[in-house]
């Protein structure tokens, strides 16, 4: 049986498994949607391994047919996320009229939070962080973490998503914003 | 005249990408007359750094995990599977 530069199938499990895993879970951070695209990957890889030329590693292969399948999985939830969910502009918009008067002055003064080195250092505050990452509207949370917690580019993100860099931009400013109130409410009594 | 609202969205999108000249000009002044601008900026790149820590850690974690038993046998078995039926379909 000839296999080609693609090799044997059962080697792309047992050779790449745990680095297609790993890569879908820093993009996903969900172990099931990891898995699932990586099943998908597999079956996809199967289906086109005739036209793998081995031009490129096994592994640069399958992860770049992963990348795609991520950017399905993301357009199916971005499909799925209904309508009235609070990601809607809405939502911001709201917070705008709460934080900023009718000349776009701060209604208040903001809260101090402390120390930026002691909180950088402080688990509680890091946990905050991550209670109101997990609380944003899930595309919200999607996009802010590819872009500021993974550090990915403009570019990969905007691919992997399927939004201009101009969306990408007004989205994390939205994001940003909330976070910084969700951050403030949850710490700075604490101070 | 910049207003607090459009200086808190040009130090977002200075994260992303270059600011025009008059763009940091006006956000430079409006950042030395406003007390409040200025603390924003703080916390926003406060908040920077402590996501990318949270990343670091994410990324340090992924290190250590792997597919379970479990899961790898279902992939075995669908891949098995799916190669099954491309045979069959040649």
């Amino acid at each position: 049986m000839n296999d080609g530069p693609a090799g044997m199938p059962e080697s792309w499990l047992s050779e790449h498994g745990t680095a297609l895993y790993r890569y879908a879970l820093a993009q996903t951070r969900d172990e099931h949607r990891a898995e699932e695209v990586v099943q998908e990957t597999l079956l996809a890889a199967l289906e086109s391994r005739s036209r793998f030329a081995g031009n490129a590693s096994v592994r640069t292969w399958l992860i770049s047919i992963l990348k795609h399948k991520l950017i399905d999985l993301f357009r199916r939830e971005a499909r799925e996320t209904p309508l009235d969910d609070p990601d809607d502009p809405e939502g911001t918009d709201a917070l705008f009229d709460e934080r900023f008067n009718a000349s776009g002055h701060w209604r208040e003064q903001l809260a101090e939070w402390g120390n930026p080195e002691e909180l950088l250092e402080r688990n509680q505050f890091l946990e905050i962080l991550q209670r109101c990452l997990d609380a944003l509207p899930k595309r919200l949370a999607r996009l802010f973490w590819l872009r500021e917690v993974m550090e990915e580019n403009t570019e990969t993100v905007c691919q992997e998503l399927s939004i201009t860099p101009t969306n990408l931009w007004t989205m994390l400013y939205r994001t940003r914003l909330r976070l910084r109130e969700c951050v403030d409410q949850n710490w700075a009594g604490q101070v | 005249m910049l207003n607090c609202k459009d200086a808190s969205r040009l130090m977002s999108e200075r994260e992303e990408r270059v600011l025009s000249l008059r763009e940091r000009f006006g956000l430079a002044l409006h950042l030395a007359i406003c007390f409040g601008c200025r603390r924003f900026d703080r916390q926003l790149s406060l908040l920077r750094r402590a996501f990318r820590k949270l990343g670091l850690d994410y990324k340090a974690k992924l290190e250590g995990i792997d597919l379970s038993p479990d899961a790898r046998e279902r992939l075995r078995n669908a891949l098995a599977e799916a190669e099954r039926h491309q045979g069959d379909s040649r």
